[in-house]
């Protein structure tokens, strides 16, 4: 196994504009010390409700902006290490694709120019070798060389999406972080784009790190899934793993949310009584259905239930061994 | 008939719907099918220059046709509409006290202490913490699923007949998303309201709704009690969209089903099935003349001159 992407300990913090003139400005923390690893040709999601930090762990991963703490390795050297010409030429190697392909396509330049900005920027000279390459990635995203010359508007919402991907492929990177990518779409052009993203790993062996709200998409697409829950990895493992024995009951929460499409399927919902956040204590304690006092007294540290499946939760091995029917398909 | 930079545009092909009291009915397909136009015209909110034939009615009193004034006394008053983004249906500058009691204000004719203490009763109605120091709050200082309550609230205030609710919780994550659409759902239940709910979300609409109508190309496409869509899926299109949705479970690297094509423009539709050109099922005559609602089932009925065929097809993976 070829080790592409680690990421130690990130933390990043906001600081928000101050609230009263002698007082310190609030700050937030919106990444508390996230580490993993990732192999080339493997896909790693990332889950979370909004606010839970990972978009924030995409633009820190993308080097789009400094960690306050921790480390991005990208192939062992650490990116936010680097002088901004060794990240500027490390940039060919890892690139993004952003959920709306209505507004990460500038409206006024044609496909041609959108899709070879990113070999104009590592300096590739020679405009007729950028257009082949262009043209070469439009096709392996299923559009027709013919496109280069027009404008996003003439693209409906998937196709867009395709030339974005073509744009983040041109460079020809070995990992690809997908914010979001397919939340914006319709179902059938959803699956389309998927589809198109499993090929291309398929094909290409690229990696990605993939950021959905959407369970079902990160369970078809990954091999291994982050939950991440205010900042910190509360859960981590394999799809089937998380998916059929969660261990932390913030993933519980998440599968059970999650509308099936099935008549007649709609569950009461836990009846928890919220708290405040005790100080010290398990940050999702307020929330929790398996809440017991030791909660509110200690945070609990991810550990390893199984190979390869950890849990930042005390109870784990009761949440786990808990059974709430996840699956919506029937055998 | 919307008028379009592109020329005159047929956005809605003979769509009939019944509300009932007390009945909950869902709209789905995907963007550009006309749900949004529906419930515009439902609220008299069309574009300037729209042309609207047909009928609608509302406890029988006709209201295509109806002067605005007439219109302005239904919406926010009878007629109360659910939006999308949070964010934008409230106005960022007023407290959400005031935002609520406006229709109160102006239908009811309140005053403002009453105004006052009819939006805390609303609040506290749509189970929105703290809700007496909320009154003063304004909507940057409530999360989105709060700014959600807030705009139910808004909708609820005058005791609506008919709730329009646009895709609610699209805005939302899935944990609030489920606790906004129970809170809707037991509010329709309290009051007896009607309910329209316009989701593209299958799921979403297995849960929440009675009736479903499924949209195509600015027609209804096939129309019944939510269980017996499901179980069904006569239409070819509803069939499609059901194999293209991700679905927990589904081992890693399956190859979703997908619609070949894309959705017709409002501006060149067909003169047939608006779904012939995608449809593996297509023959001839599919599009030379849109399908009739042929009955399936017990008040169940799709737009589909193939209906054996598609009953003969097999479902989708992991059905």
């Amino acid at each position: 196994m070829n080790l592409l992407l680690e990421v130690r300990n990130l933390v990043r913090h906001y600081r928000l504009p101050r609230e009263r003139l002698l007082s310190p400005a609030p700050v937030v923390t919106a990444l508390q010390g996230v580490s993993f690893a990732l192999q080339a040709g493997r896909s790693l999601g990332v889950v979370g409700e909004s606010g839970s930090g990972k978009s924030t762990l995409a633009r820190l991963v993308m080097a789009l902006e400094a960690p306050t703490a921790g480390q991005v390795l990208m192939g062992g050297r650490d990116l936010h290490a680097l002088s901004a010409g060794d990240l500027k030429r490390a940039r060919a190697d890892f690139q993004m694709v952003f959920q709306d392909p209505f507004g990460s396509l500038d409206p006024r330049q044609t496909v041609e120019r959108i899709v070879t900005e990113p070999l104009i920027a590592q300096g590739e000279t020679g405009a007729p070798a950028r257009r082949e390459r262009a043209a070469s990635m439009l096709e392996s995203v299923g559009l027709r060389p013919a496109d280069l010359a027009k404008y996003p508007h003439e693209f409906s919402g998937g196709q867009r999406q395709r030339i974005a991907i073509a744009r983040a492929l041109v460079t020809g990177p070995k990992l690809i972080v997908a914010d979001e990518p397919v939340s914006a779409l319709d179902v059938s052009v959803q699956a389309q784009v998927l589809n198109l993203m499993q090929d291309l790993q398929d094909r290409l062996g690229v990696t990605y790190l993939f950021i959905s709200h959407d369970l079902a998409v990160v369970d078809l697409v990954c091999d291994e899934v982050l939950v991440l829950y205010q900042g910190r990895v509360v859960e981590q493992g394999s799809p089937d793993v998380l998916f059929n024995a969660a261990a932390h009951p913030y993933t519980r929460a998440l599968i059970d949310a999650v509308p099936r499409a099935r008549p007649g399927s709609a569950r009461a919902l836990a009846g928890v009584v919220p708290l405040l956040a005790a100080p010290g204590g398990c940050p999702f304690a307020p929330r929790c259905a398996f809440r017991q006092a030791d909660c509110l007294q200690q945070a609990p540290a991810l550990r390893a239930l199984a190979d390869g499946h950890l849990a930042a939760c005390h109870h784990a091995e009761q949440v786990r061994s808990h059974d709430i029917p996840i699956r919506e398909t029937e055998e | 008939m919307l008028r379009t930079p592109r020329g005159p545009a047929e956005a809605l092909r003979g769509v009939s719907l019944a509300l009932e009291r007390g009945s909950t009915l869902g709209l789905i397909g995907e963007s550009g099918c006309g749900k949004s136009i529906t419930a515009l015209a439902l609220m008299g909110l069309l574009p300037e220059g729209a042309q609207v034939s047909g009928s609608i009615k509302l406890d029988g009193r006709e209201l295509i046709g109806a002067p605005e004034d007439d219109w302005c006394q239904l919406r926010g008053n009878r007629l109360a509409m659910i939006f999308q983004e949070p964010m934008t249906a409230l106005n960022p500058l007023h407290t959400i006290g005031r935002q609520i009691g406006e229709s109160l204000r102006l239908h009811k004719g309140m005053d403002a202490r009453a105004a006052r203490a009819e939006a805390l009763r609303l609040l506290e109605r749509v189970q929105l913490p703290q809700a007496a120091q909320r009154l003063d709050a304004h909507p940057h200082q409530l999360s989105g699923g709060q700014r959600q309550r807030v705009v139910i609230a808004i909708a609820l205030a005058c005791g609506p007949d008919v709730l329009i609710a646009d895709e609610p919780t699209t805005a939302l994550d899935v944990t609030i998303q489920r606790e906004v659409l129970a809170l809707i759902g037991q509010l329709v239940a309290e009051d007896g309201m009607a309910l329209l709910l316009i989701s593209h979300d299958l799921g979403v609409m297995a849960e929440s709704v009675q009736r479903m109508l499924v949209m195509y190309g600015g027609t209804v496409v096939e129309s019944g009690p939510t269980a017996s869509v499901f179980e069904r899926l006569a239409h070819p299109y509803t069939r499609g969209l059901f194999a293209a949705r991700p679905r927990l479970g589904l081992p890693r690297g399956t190859r979703l089903a997908t619609i070949r094509g894309r959705v017709p423009e409002l501006v060149d539709m067909p003169a047939g099935c608006p779904f012939a050109d995608r449809c593996d099922l297509a023959q001839a005559a599919c599009s030379s003349a849109m399908p009739e609602p042929h009955a399936v089932a017990t008040d169940h009925a799709a737009r589909c001159i193939r209906l054996d065929a598609v009953a003969a097809m097999p479902t989708g993976p992991g059905r």
